[in-house]
């Protein structure tokens, strides 16, 4: 019984902010509301979120597939060059890369763009998603594509008729982790955008706390939080296990 | 080509075409591999080698934010002596490191013991203790940012209800309560996050040790101490660097919830970056310092590697 009395207060003191955001951003009828009108507007925010995010899930799904299938199945000049320079971003600092790409993305007209965050987010998901989807293939059996090359068709076509299909759950996981990275990164759109109507959620709703001259509306806040929270934790309760391999197989790198 | 030069490929395996005039350069091992790699090795050269070049290059001249460009060499790196900023920055971020990687994996430990062994509910509190992870790092130093605040937040009210304090408590007021809060924000963030690595590290323990251990009457201590840490340990060493590597890497949490404040206390080194960069428009004296903190990173990384994965 001790047992689940710890375990239950030490639930409750993880549960407790969110439950409490989530009351605090409705205690006012008109934190929503605000919330909304707040800056460029909410829609503004979101439709830009949600376009950097989906950019970025399906850009890391088609590059880590056709990536992940070539390091599984083919030997290539600069195969080993390519995969070590691939997990080495995970070696540099953030600041390190978005400081240069801030100027480069700038010299191919890239500069304020929410394709540009996305390609970057992209990069940023690789390692993980390339080495997710190459152990993925591998753990496929070759007669797989065998039959299907047999059946006459071309590698390409086998590839995405039949293994894409067999690689499934991996690809649920590395879009995952595409999602909630670029729906919550803060970082990279603070540095790569400049402009208040290409900014994502996480900088416009920072920006209710800066270069504010007025009180902070702690209630439009939470709000603001909620929007940003909700579609996480959502998505994570729904695809908890899908969440928790990502983990395992990140975790066995190790 | 000749069939001798033919790669192993497609054509060998498929057996019957093997026979069959040589593939077309598009069909042979090597020119597919490179066709399914292209748009990995587009992305990493061009968003990742290349930046990695620019900013060698960005730091051995004056850029300013907007302008022309002129070699400076080596005055970006001679500054940064100068910059006090910087040096407070530096020691602040590793006191910050120290203590956060302590806390962090201490607590994770325990959470991770705690949920380790199947029991009614145990799912429920695994999901409870990872849910904030689930949360943007942003969202979550903006909601404690809320619920700290003496007269919005909850928190003040609820510790003066219990009777633990008297006053308003001004959380992000001074310099130690600052770093505190930050702490806080961090565990409730990460405890869980971190507690599922270690949990990945324990389930592959095999049950069998820990009964052989039990049979031969070892108590749960001594079974802890001999079996759960030693075989931990590669776990461990995992989660120990990605918590040094991030911590040392820390903005969002200074950015956002603390700013910085008070009186620049709480300025960590990737801050000083992002000023350098864009408040003060000094983009060389930006890359100046990002390459010394990938070098510092990078001889720390192998440096953990070294000592962390040591086998017993």
């Amino acid at each position: 019984m001790r047992y689940y009395t710890t375990m239950s207060a030490l639930a409750v003191l993880f549960l407790f902010p969110l439950v409490w955001s989530g009351w605090a951003s409705m205690e006012e009828p008109g934190n929503y509301v605000e919330m909304a009108r707040f800056g460029e507007g909410l829609g503004t925010y979101l439709s830009n979120s949600v376009l950097v995010s989906v950019m970025t899930v399906a850009g890391t799904l088609v590059v880590s597939a056709l990536g992940g299938y070539a390091f599984a199945r083919f030997a290539f000049p600069g195969k080993n060059l390519l995969f070590l320079a691939t997990l080495a971003i995970l070696m540099v600092p953030y600041a390190t890369v978005l400081i240069p790409l801030y100027v480069l993305l700038g010299y191919i007209g890239l500069q304020n763009s929410l394709v540009g965050v996305a390609l970057v987010f992209v990069m940023f998901q690789l390692p993980f998603a390339l080495f997710m989807m190459r152990n993925a293939f591998e753990a496929l059996p070759k007669e797989l594509e065998e039959a299907a090359l047999v059946d006459g068709c071309t590698t390409f076509r086998a590839f995405v008729r039949i293994l894409l299909r067999a690689v499934r759950p991996a690809m649920v996981t590395v879009g995952l982790f595409a999602f909630l990275a670029s729906w919550n990164d803060f970082f990279a759109p603070l540095i790569l955008l400049n402009d208040g109507a290409s900014f994502t959620l996480p900088v416009a709703v920072v920006s209710m706390t800066q270069n504010t001259f007025g009180a902070i509306d702690y209630g439009m806040l939470q709000a603001g939080v909620m929007v940003m929270a909700i579609p996480c934790l959502l998505l994570f309760l729904v695809l908890q296990r899908h969440y928790v391999r990502g983990f395992m197989s990140g975790a066995l790198r190790g | 080509m000749t069939t001798l030069t033919r790669p192993r490929g497609r054509a060998a395996r498929g057996g019957s075409s093997a026979a069959a005039a040589p593939p077309p350069w598009w069909r042979r091992q090597g020119a597919q591999g490179w066709l399914y790699a292209g748009p990995t090795a587009l992305i990493v050269v061009v968003l990742f080698l290349a930046p990695l070049v620019l900013v060698g290059w960005m730091s051995l001249n004056r850029w300013p934010l907007l302008g022309e460009a002129k070699l400076n060499v080596p005055a970006n790196y001679t500054k940064i002596a100068d910059n006090p900023l910087f040096a407070d920055a530096v020691w602040f971020t590793l006191k910050y490191t120290v203590i956060i990687t302590v806390v962090l994996s201490l607590f994770a430990l325990g959470l991770a013991l705690l949920v380790q062994e199947r029991r009614p509910g145990v799912g429920f509190f695994r999901t409870a203790f990872f849910l904030p992870g689930a949360v943007g790092f942003a969202a979550a130093a903006l909601l404690f940012y809320g619920m700290l605040n003496s007269d919005f937040g909850p928190i003040d009210p609820i510790l003066r209800t219990l009777g633990i304090i008297d006053e308003p408590v001004s959380w992000i007021g001074t310099p130690n309560m600052a770093l505190f809060s930050t702490i806080t924000l961090v565990l409730w963030r990460f405890a869980g996050f971190n507690m599922l690595i270690l949990l990945t590290g324990l389930q592959a323990i095999p049950v069998a040790v820990y009964e052989a251990a039990r049979t031969d009457g070892a108590s749960r201590w001594v079974i802890f101490r001999r079996i759960t840490l030693p075989l931990l340990r590669p776990t461990i060493a995992l989660m120990l660097i990605m918590s040094i590597t991030g911590s040392l890497l820390a903005f969002d949490q200074f950015f956002i919830f603390t700013n910085g404040g008070p009186d620049n206390s709480t300025v960590s080194m990737v801050m000083v970056i992002y000023r350098d960069a864009f408040l003060r428009f000094d983009l060389g004296g930006a890359a100046a310092l990002s390459v010394v903190l990938l070098i510092a990173l990078v001889a720390l990384n192998a440096l953990q590697m070294r000592v962390l994965r040591r086998p017993e």
